[in-house]
């Protein structure tokens, strides 16, 4: 008689329990802003993109830790494993967009991924950070008004890797008659940059000697026998995953100078020197953030996250170029939502509606930049109805053998080549979708 | 013409990269009748470990090595008594298809151990150019080839000269009538992986050292399958001559036929020349010739 009796007792206990337990996660849920991440913390492509998901996990626990959430409102992360696999990505993205009080801003961290979910996001509202990656058209606002290419593209810094071969060899009127290779993954990530590239080549009178590389580039040689018969002046390298540092080592030991080598925006970290050891010694490449640890905001991520014991990973990628867009693209979607609550109310998650408002108008001036102790590592941005990339600034760095050292300063893009071409490139994608482009005034 | 030479150099030396890993495929093969899609894993395995063993606990590359060829040894064991044995005398596509099982679960032990990022692997193969008169050449091959010279004959010299290399023949060629010899086909599992894994410890420091040690390095088996291809899933010289064949031939057509047709090509232009051959050899060049009686 007792034991039916308390067993009943004990399922009504723990029923009411779970109850309980669930009405008040669902009002801690509705109070969090949800935050989807999209990683590849395996696969092939896994050392690129683990770096960058230990840093987008830590920006976010620092903003929890040190400041409560952002006017209070914490922010739930939730990791979903793409391995960089198209089909994966999409399911992620599907699965996470309903998660929490709803998915408000995605990063698909994969330029297939987010050609896949680009549709996906018209329809749902939700908004698509792209830091450099992705279609560089979308940078012309008026067409895919929820994707954001925030803060350069790959045309954007092609243009910025040409003014410095050209400050390097004293200006644009000597690089007459010089030859420049580019070296390119044979993809459509690779062929990105062509279109400024030829268009340099015939203003300025270069010779371009376009090299394609298959994927995944495990063996190079007979291109770079072939770029070594060229004697170029100048290599730019647009490679990606192990196709970096093949391509660093196979130049080096062909003795093609590495100082007179620059990488692309993501033939830029720290995984495509590494692996090539001493022969990455000298090569140079562009960038869309400062390089290493030099700054404030590692300060408050040692005291908050990592002495804490909260950090995402091991603590042996901070201050690596992948860990450093891990921090500066969660800086971005977050300080969105600071300005989507202050211009709708503090204190709330955001909703889509209003965290696109946020990104349509985004504006992180550099003093703001100081303030978030990221002076220097997280460029400046400023959105409006038609330009979503800002001003697409990129810099140049120097691989020392230990570290990235920074060469320039924020070198200025040429937006009068590449804003036309972003047009045009948009709008014949509106044209091809039944996309209406939307007013700006 | 130097040029060309150059570049068939090269050729011939990525080709002994590619028959290297080839190689692993085919001692597998040859003795047991199964096509082992694990071998890439392998490598990959042997390098993380190597590679690993040596970033983070700081153990020296000489010892690590040996360590690793134990593990291979372990290796072996675990996968003779987990999937091998369960399988025996069932059909090669229930193999094949436990390798592919076996692939998996190799990269994923190895990944949860070391992580998926990418680590240096330099025993200190000197990897300067080095110019004869005006030709280049990879003092990283040359040494290559020198290790992969010397690993080719040791395994000759296994596979003829040695009483097991004798029971290997015998059981690849039937394994019920192996067994009715009194050949423990176990046995004979464990040291035929086991062979395979210092091969493929082999190929990881080899591959490892030039690329990187990534999980990307799996890909490597891409460029093994046509040297196996053309080679026959039988003959250990057939594998170096294939590698040989298709490194000169991708690199030749790279350079010559890609300024053509749009640069790139040499992925797959390896399996063409691989199928070319097959048109005339299906069995590859130097693969038995199957006959089954009806």
């Amino acid at each position: 008689m007792t034991t039916p009796f308390l067993k009943k007792a004990a399922m009504i206990g723990l029923g009411a329990a779970i109850g309980l337990g669930s009405v008040f996660a669902a009002q801690a849920q509705a109070s969090e802003q949800y935050l989807p991440s999209l990683v590849y913390r395996t696969g092939p492509f896994a050392p690129s993109g683990i770096g960058f998901a230990d840093g987008f996990a830590d920006y976010v626990t620092l903003i929890n830790e040190r400041d409560g959430g952002i006017n209070g409102v914490r922010i739930r992360l939730e990791e979903c494993e793409t391995a960089y696999a198209n089909d994966r990505g999409v399911e992620c993205y599907e699965r996470l967009k309903d998660r929490g009080n709803g998915a408000t801003v995605v990063a698909p961290l994969s330029t297939g991924i987010t050609y896949a979910v680009i549709p996906r996001s018209r329809r749902d509202g939700i908004v698509l950070s792209t830091m450099g990656y992705g279609r560089a058209d979308a940078a012309y606002g008026r067409v895919l008004d929820n994707v954001f290419m925030v803060p350069t593209t790959y045309w954007s810094s092609m243009t910025a890797t040409l003014s410095y071969i050209a400050e390097q060899e004293g200006g644009w009127d000597n690089l007459r008659g010089k030859d420049i290779v580019h070296a390119f993954h044979d993809s459509a990530y690779g062929r990105e940059p062509l279109a400024v590239l030829r268009h340099y080549a015939e203003e300025y009178g270069f010779t371009l000697h376009e090299m394609a590389i298959s994927p995944p580039g495990v063996e190079q040689r007979s291109v770079w026998q072939q770029i070594r018969r060229i004697n170029p002046d100048w290599v730019s390298l647009y490679g990606w995953g192990v196709m970096n540092p093949t391509a660093i080592r196979t130049a080096a030991s062909m003795g093609i100078p590495r100082e007179r080598m620059i990488g692309g925006i993501y033939a830029a970290q720290d995984d495509a020197v590494l692996p090539a050891g001493s022969a990455a010694v000298g090569y140079k490449a562009v960038t869309f953030h400062g390089p290493g640890a030099d700054y404030p905001i590692y300060e408050d991520l040692q005291r908050y996250v990592y002495d804490a014991g909260l950090a995402a990973g091991d603590g042996d990628l901070t201050g690596t170029i992948a860990y450093n867009r891990g921090l500066i693209n969660a800086g971005y979607i977050i300080e969105a939502w600071r300005q989507a609550q202050a211009e709708f109310g503090e204190g709330r998650p955001s909703t889509r509606e209003e965290t696109l408002w946020a990104w349509q108008q985004l504006q992180i001036p550099e003093s703001r930049t100081e303030e978030l102790g990221m002076g220097g590592l997280m460029p400046p941005v400023n959105i409006t109805c038609e330009n979503h990339e800002g001003d697409g600034r990129v810099l140049v760095q120097q691989w020392d053998g230990e570290n990235w050292v920074q060469l320039t300063d924020w070198i200025d893009t040429n937006r009068e080549l590449v804003e036309p071409m972003y047009r045009e490139s948009a709008m014949r994608y509106a044209q091809e979708e039944g996309i209406t482009p939307r007013e700006c005034d | 013409m130097m040029f060309f030479f150059e570049v068939l150099i090269g050729g011939l030396m990525s080709g002994i990269m590619y028959a290297l890993v080839a190689l692993g495929f085919v001692l597998i093969f040859k003795a047991s009748g199964v096509f082992n899609f694990a071998q890439a894993a392998m490598v990959l395995f042997a390098a993380m470990f190597i590679a690993g063993m040596h970033g983070d606990w700081g153990v020296p590359y000489w010892m690590a090595i040996p360590i690793t060829i134990l593990l291979m040894l372990g290796l072996a064991w675990i996968i003779e008594r987990v999937v091998l044995r369960q399988l025996v005398n069932q059909e090669p596509i229930i193999m094949f298809m436990a390798t592919i099982g076996i692939f998996f679960a190799i990269i994923g032990f190895a990944e949860i151990i070391w992580g998926s990022r990418s680590r240096t692997l330099d025993i200190g193969i000197p990897d300067q150019p080095l110019f004869i008169g005006d030709m280049l050449f990879q003092q990283y091959d040359i040494v290559t080839a020198i290790a992969v010279a010397v690993l080719v004959v040791l395994l000759l010299i296994f596979s003829q000269r040695t009483r097991m290399g004798r029971v290997l023949r015998a059981v690849a060629d039937d394994h019920q009538a192996a067994q009715s010899v009194g050949i423990k086909l176990n046995t004979v599992w464990v040291v035929v992986w086991f062979v395979a894994g210092i091969v493929a410890v082999v190929a990881g420091i080899v591959w490892g050292g030039a690329l990187g040690v990534q999980p990307v390095m799996v890909d490597v088996a891409f460029k093994a399958l046509p040297v196996l291809l053309l080679g026959g899933l039988t003959s250990i010289p057939g594998a170096i001559i294939a590698g040989l064949i298709i490194g000169s031939g991708e690199a030749l057509a790279e350079v010559y036929l890609g300024p053509i047709i749009g640069g790139g090509i040499d992925n797959w232009f390896a399996y063409i020349i691989a199928m070319a051959f097959m048109v005339w050899r299906p069995e590859g060049l130097f693969g038995e010739k199957i006959i089954e009686r009806i």
